[in-house]
């Protein structure tokens, strides 16, 4: 079995489908480590990709005007127990274009990984871009994850982010969002990561309202237990009249594990307004309840409640 | 033999008595009304007869036909055919009004139950049971999922709380369908109209029961607000 071939069980495996890499009317862009497998660009999507000495530089434009029908697919994996993958990516969605991208990241048998992201992100006037990235992780939690992106979302732009790691270990993972909103830009970072054993998660998303009447959104869902540890920060400024934002982070705790939350808002005007919310803790209790007086057992019920959170 | 008996139950928070040994029986396709004003431990006996945590009783038995219960969990409870719903129902991130309503049993066609109390499945079954309901919306689905249930035993808190005039009609749909299913209804409220569809009543003041009889007899002794004055604790109903 090729690196391709492995690459796409482990995709199929986590719910993905290897049948889009086959269709023509479908952008995608496949690497393993350092190694780019396979790309397709189409009509009105221009896509530059090369294997550096770290790994993986890549540049994607969508045309201005250009709704594409299909979501993009990425697929990035390192299927070694070992390796290293850096990648550097650059997208823009032109004005007025609209995009989709979802995005596998897939190390299933990591031992010590590496996989770095850093992306630059322009979402032009009137544009739109929607980015949906899952990662599967392994058994063993050896994988280290850094994901960071810098997003600049143009004038009644939109920018929807959903970050999903979980199933499998988290192993150690910082992500690093930054989004600047402006005027009547709409912008929302969502974020679900399950930790086990000693997993280590450190989350910070900013959003910066910069325009008039810009809209902001940083939602974090996290679930950890045995050792795990989580940190999130969520910061939200405000710095044009009219502009709203809320930072809304919900973390379930059990056993040994620690979380913690800090919400950070800012605000310099006046006629802004940015609100957060914060709930730490275990399960609630009247949630559990309500779920075992439908004769769900406790373990159940907790399953329910956790899947249910970071669906 | 009664469905649910309730023998001398106490429940005893520090030196405070929220219930003081009150005894109550409820038989299978019965629904029984227990009336009383805030505080006087309705909400209390519901929870210690469906077992919720930190209601154990700290005297007295409460049995289901004829076995005692008060040691078993709540998820053992609900499965000898125990639910109740509560007054105020809470929400669930990511579970939709389908899952939520066939919980226990996936095979269930949930569209019936939505219908029932006035909610449109082609509107509902798909959204979540979250905060984007209204709390009218998140009630009426508590009540659906009570029927789902088909229990032997039906605890209603407050079902009229929350919920606008017009949809009293549903509640009522609710529990009289728990009664044509044959399920035991124990209906808590402090609305005398509501506690008349009762085949039965009774009056609870200072954690016992004070009254029992038809909902006419009990509403007109509770309509009477003689145990009004219990909330300051100068009222001796209930005492030997």
């Amino acid at each position: 079995m090729d690196a391709l071939e492995q690459l796409m069980q482990s995709l199929n495996a986590i719910g993905g489908s290897e049948a889009v890499l086959a269709d023509p009317a479908t952008a995608h862009l496949v690497a393993d480590g350092r190694a780019i497998l396979s790309r397709r660009a189409v009509a009105g999507l221009e896509m530059e990709a090369r294997e550096t000495a770290e790994g993986i530089s890549a540049r994607v434009v969508v045309r201005q005007g250009v709704r594409l029908a299909n979501p993009v697919h990425l697929c990035f994996g390192v299927l070694h127990e070992q390796g290293e993958q850096r990648i550097r990516m650059e997208v823009r969605i032109e004005k007025d274009a609209a995009a989709s991208f979802v995005a596998h990241c897939l190390f299933p048998g990591a031992v010590k990984v590496l996989h770095a992201m850093d992306a630059t992100v322009v979402v032009e006037e009137g544009a739109a871009m929607h980015y949906a990235e899952t990662h599967f992780h392994g058994p063993h939690g050896g994988v280290e994850a850094l994901p960071r992106a810098v997003v600049s979302v143009g004038r009644g732009g939109r920018y929807l982010s959903e970050f999903t790691l979980t199933s499998g270990r988290v192993g150690r993972l910082a992500i690093d969002y930054a989004v600047t909103a402006g005027k009547q830009a709409v912008t929302e970072l969502t974020a679900r990561v399950f930790g086990h054993g000693d997993d280590a998660i450190r989350i910070t998303e900013k959003v910066v309202l910069a325009g008039e009447e810009a809209r902001g959104l940083i939602k974090t869902r996290v679930a950890i237990e045995n050792a795990a540890t989580a940190e999130i920060t969520g910061i939200t400024e405000g710095n044009a009249a009219g502009a709203r934002g809320h930072v809304d982070c919900m973390e379930i705790v059990r056993d040994q594990a620690v979380a913690s939350a800090i919400p950070v808002v800012r605000v310099t005007n006046p006629l802004a307004k940015v609100t957060h919310e914060a709930a730490i803790g275990s399960v609630d209790k009247r949630q559990l309840e309500t779920l075992m007086l439908h004769g769900l057992s406790p373990e159940e019920a907790v399953e329910v409640i956790v899947k249910g959170m970071l669906r | 033999m009664p469905l649910l008996e309730i023998r001398g139950l106490s429940f005893t928070v520090g030196t405070a008595k929220i219930l003081d040994g009150l005894s109550l029986s409820v038989e299978s396709a019965e629904v029984h009304a227990l009336l009383g004003t805030n505080g006087t431990g309705k909400s209390t006996l519901a929870y210690c007869v469906a077992g919720c945590e930190g209601y154990r009783p700290t005297g007295g038995t409460i049995l289901l036909s004829g076995r005692a219960i008060e040691r078993e969990k709540i998820h053992e409870r609900a499965r000898r055919g125990i639910t109740m719903a509560w007054q105020e129902p809470v929400r669930f991130e990511g579970i939709s009004v389908a899952q939520y309503l066939t919980l226990k049993n996936r095979e269930l066609d949930p569209a019936p139950y939505l219908e029932m109390v006035g909610l449109d499945p082609g509107r509902y079954l798909e959204r979540m049971v979250d905060r984007s309901l209204s709390g009218g919306e998140r009630k009426r689905i508590e009540l659906a999922s009570i029927l789902a249930l088909s229990p032997r035993l039906a605890i209603f808190d407050e079902p009229d709380s929350g919920i606008d005039m017009l949809s009293t009609r549903e509640i009522i749909n609710v529990i009289q369908a728990c009664k044509a299913n044959g399920a035991a209804v124990l209906l808590i409220t402090h609305r005398e109209e509501i506690a008349l569809i009762a085949d039965s009543a009774s009056q609870i003041c200072g954690g016992r029961i004070v009254c029992t009889g038809s909902p006419a007899e009990v509403a007109a002794h509770y309509k009477s607000r003689q145990c009004r004055t219990c909330d300051p604790g100068e009222c001796d109903h209930g005492r030997p």
